[in-house]
């Protein structure tokens, strides 16, 4: 007798999938979703302590969660550039797009430290 | 509109005449001259009017009040030069530091004292005698400083070697023949006239004095004024002045006697240039440039003083000078007017003219002056006349009569001719007793000059006749006063007062009775008497006041408040109401303003709409008075979160990092790519380091640097970091481009 497909059957097979499906993707990937992750976290973690605190000094506040949210935005423009499957950034070597990430990272976090106060 | 123009010429006269009088009745004023009777009849009522009128029509009150100045002729006194003069002497003219800062200025000073007999100090006269001599024997001296030098000179008489006069005798001759403008013949005329007069055997006479008279007069003007230079256009009475005074000058030092048509003409220039004489409504005359000319003087004074002194030095070198009489009196007056004047080249200007007209040969003029236009009669004051120079010094004998009294107030101008009797020890003209009739009040009194030698009308300007403004006053006498509250036309109570002594009356009424009080106003003659003001104030307690005049009918004097009708005046505040009376006057020795009492008004209820009285101003000291002390509350600190809250999110906050480090290991992160050769080797340890330097720029920004310097810096690293990672960036990519084609 087959058992009727419940819903949690349903989302552990598409758990199941989708692990298995990323473990396919190149290392270099992994690691820039991997620095995605970790600045997400950063900026919730900022986030729940300027809810206990209160927001004094806003300014370092939205510095410090900016800087996260604006690395983590370029680590997935970097992301997008690097992926071998994108067909629009085909002609675009990697070298270029972690030299532009870089470049950006330098000027983000300049005006975060001129900000952060 | 022509109903307009009627009202118009009507207001001009009515408003003449209440500028005119100074007073709000009938008055006649005659004008003994053109003998021409001005009647002026105002009333307060028909002031208002005016000044509504006028208010209504701009451009009309302009035109009325020049009309005003043309057509009344006030009158004024003239006091000749006193003590006042002397000492705004000394304060004005104190050299700094012991000496004068220009001897142009020190000819003032020395000139002021001279008239003013003033002694010099004399650590002044050494120290400007040194410079004298030093700008007489300098080579580089120009005329004007040479004239300068040589003016001072002869206030002070220094020793001057005969030699340098010499010198600068020839040098100022011939500036003479090679001068061209006005002010050079000026300064060096000027400069051998004073040599001539300094010493005596020299030869200081001109040759050419008829060409150099003709080329001064060249550059005259056909109104009288003179050019500064003929290729100047600007002109200036104050340059004629000083033509005048300059052709006196040649005319004294003409080596030949001068043709006398061309004397008769310059006498006919000087008449001219008195065609463009201006007057003051006081009888005083003077010369204006309307425009600053080419030596910056300007205004009245500078140039009346050089038309005065080239005037009289003028008159000095020639006879028969037609000048009228009443002309000169007016120049002295227009510089007596002026008072104590505030600075010392006005100061000096006054004196010097007044000196030269005290001496001149056209006419000297006299001052008659009074010195108390007040006179009391409670006192028994003598009306005291005093004639004299303009400098103050005795005058020829002569007798003064008093001619005429004109009073505003009552209808007769009385016509006198009393002669005033001479005091020979003060030098006063004294009349015993006033005339007749002349009760409290304002009068003007006109004198006449009568000299004794009839040789001297010739030699004097009196004037003719001179009106003087004089105040009477006298004790008036308050009579019969008494107060009454009635009761329709009975009388209820009724008290007298004594006034002008203290009263206290205490009364009461209610808004259906009336208040009233009389009393009767007397002069010393016993004629009736209406005072500037005579005031009823009733202030009630809550401070809301009131005030009323009190109409007279001759002697009479009384006031009718009806209740009734004044309970919404009052506001409906009953209560107490403080009475006080005023009566006053500028001739009334005795001017009173007594609180004579209260009175208890017992007024209805306000109705709901009635007017609120208005609010009383708060007591001025309180109003400006020092408010309460406002402490600074400083910006709360915000409340920031205990030490260990912080310290544990800092420590969370790394958690994610330690996270990211542990997955990266997971992950199995190599440094297989690194490349092994030397040179990329070391680019990309560079290009590393780099990016660590940048990153620990920004640590030290946060931490003390500013914007500026870290910008600097990040520049250059930033450069530095762009060729480095370019080299690295670009063999890793080559490399990889050779893994994929491999």
């Amino acid at each position: 007798m087959v058992k009727p497909a419940t819903t949690k059957d349903d989302a552990h097979a598409l758990f199941h999938s989708l692990r298995s499906a990323y473990s396919a993707t190149p290392t270099n990937l992994k690691i820039i979703d991997l620095y995605v992750v970790f600045a997400v976290f950063t900026a919730l973690i900022q986030v729940a302590y300027m809810a206990i605190v209160g927001s004094f000094p806003f300014n370092s506040f939205l510095s410090g969660v900016l800087s996260c949210v604006g690395t983590a935005v370029l680590a997935v423009c970097l992301r997008i550039q690097v992926n071998k499957e994108n067909k629009e950034f085909k002609d675009l070597p990697p070298e270029r797009a972690f030299a532009d990430f870089v470049l950006c990272n330098l000027v983000l976090h300049l005006v975060i430290m001129n900000f952060l106060g | 509109m022509l109903s307009g123009r009627r009202l118009f010429t009507v207001a001009l006269t009515l408003s003449a005449g209440v500028a005119c009088s100074n007073d709000l009745e009938n008055s006649y004023i005659f004008d003994g001259r053109s003998n021409r009777k001005i009647l002026f009849r105002s009333q307060f009522i028909e002031f208002d009017q005016l000044i509504e009128f006028g208010m209504a029509m701009k451009v009309g009150i302009v035109v009325v009040l020049l009309a005003v100045a043309s057509i009344c002729e006030a009158v004024a006194i003239f006091h000749p030069i006193s003590e006042s003069h002397r000492s705004a002497a000394l304060e004005l003219f104190s050299p700094v530091a012991g000496s004068f800062s220009s001897l142009e200025e020190a000819y003032e000073a020395l000139r002021t004292f001279e008239v003013l007999g003033i002694e010099k100090k004399p650590d002044i006269k050494d120290h400007t005698c040194n410079s004298v001599v030093d700008a007489l024997s300098s080579m580089s001296s120009n005329s004007r400083d040479l004239y300068h030098a040589l003016r001072v000179n002869g206030l002070l008489k220094c020793k001057t070697s005969k030699e340098a006069l010499t010198g600068i005798i020839s040098r100022l001759k011939d500036a003479v023949k090679d001068s061209t403008s006005l002010l050079d013949y000026y300064h060096a005329i000027g400069g051998l006239l004073l040599i001539k007069d300094q010493s005596s055997e020299v030869d200081v006479l001109l040759e050419n004095a008829d060409g150099i008279l003709r080329s001064i007069k060249a550059l005259s003007q056909s109104d009288g004024r003179w050019r500064y230079s003929s290729n100047n256009p600007e002109s200036s009475t104050y340059a004629a002045g000083l033509a005048f005074e300059t052709l006196s000058g040649v005319i004294q030092l003409a080596a030949s006697a001068i043709d006398e048509n061309l004397i008769g003409t310059l006498k006919k220039d000087i008449v001219k240039l008195f065609d463009s004489i201006e007057k003051y409504d006081d009888g005083s005359y003077y010369f204006d440039d309307k425009h600053i000319d080419v030596s910056g003087h300007q205004g009245p004074l500078s140039a009346t003083a050089a038309v005065v002194r080239g005037l009289t030095t003028f008159a000095s070198t020639s006879e028969s000078l037609n000048i009228p009489e009443d002309k000169i009196l007016g120049l002295a007056r227009f510089f007596l007017g002026i008072g104590v004047p505030g600075n010392s080249k006005d100061l000096y200007y006054q004196i010097d003219s007044l000196s030269h007209l005290e001496n001149n040969r056209v006419s000297v003029p006299l001052v008659l002056s009074l010195p108390a236009t007040v006179l009391s009669l409670t006192s028994k004051d003598k009306l005291k006349v005093k004639v004299s120079t303009v400098l103050g010094s005795i005058a020829p004998p002569l007798s003064v009569k008093l001619m005429q009294v004109f009073s505003s107030g009552s209808k007769d101008a009385s016509v006198l001719k009393q002669e005033l009797h001479f005091d020979p020890k003060e030098a006063i003209h004294m009349l015993d007793a006033l005339p007749e009739g002349v009760d409290i009040g304002k009068y003007v009194f006109a004198f006449e000059i009568v000299l004794s030698d009839p040789e001297d009308k010739r030699k004097f300007a009196t004037g003719g006749r001179t009106k003087v403004p004089v105040h009477v006053t006298g004790v008036v006498k308050v009579d019969d006063a008494k107060v009454a509250v009635l009761e329709g036309d009975i009388v209820e109570s009724e008290k007298k007062l004594d006034l002008p002594g203290k009263n206290d009356l205490a009364l009461s009424a209610n808004h259906l009775q009336k208040l009233h009080l009389s009393f009767l106003l007397t002069t010393p003659f016993g004629k009736p008497f209406k005072p500037h003001q005579a005031l009823l104030k009733l202030r009630h307690e809550t401070g809301v006041e009131h005030i009323f005049v009190v109409e007279n009918s001759g002697r009479h004097f009384e006031i009718t408040l009806d209740f009734l009708g004044l309970v919404e005046k009052f506001f409906y505040l009953s209560g107490q109401y403080d009475i006080e009376l005023t009566v006053g006057d500028a001739v009334m020795e005795n001017s009173f303003l007594q609180p004579l009492g209260s009175i208890e008004l017992d007024l209805p209820k306000a109705p709901e709409k009635a007017t609120q009285p208005p609010p009383q101003a708060v007591n001025p000291y309180l109003r400006y008075g020092p408010k309460a002390e406002i402490a600074h509350i400083f910006r709360a600190p915000e409340k920031r979160p205990p030490q260990e809250v912080s310290f544990a999110f800092l420590g969370l906050v790394l958690v994610p990092f330690l996270a990211f480090l542990v997955g990266l290991l997971r992950l199995g992160v190599n440094l297989k790519n690194f490349p092994t050769s030397t040179i990329p080797a070391t680019f990309a340890i560079l290009f590393h380091g780099g990016i660590a330097a940048v990153l620990l720029l920004y640590v030290l920004f946060w931490l003390k640097l500013d914007l500026f310097t870290t910008l600097k810096t990040l520049g250059l690293i930033g450069t530095f970091l762009m060729f480095v990672g370019h080299r690295t960036l670009s063999h890793l990519a080559s490399a990889s481009a050779k893994l994929k084609s491999a």
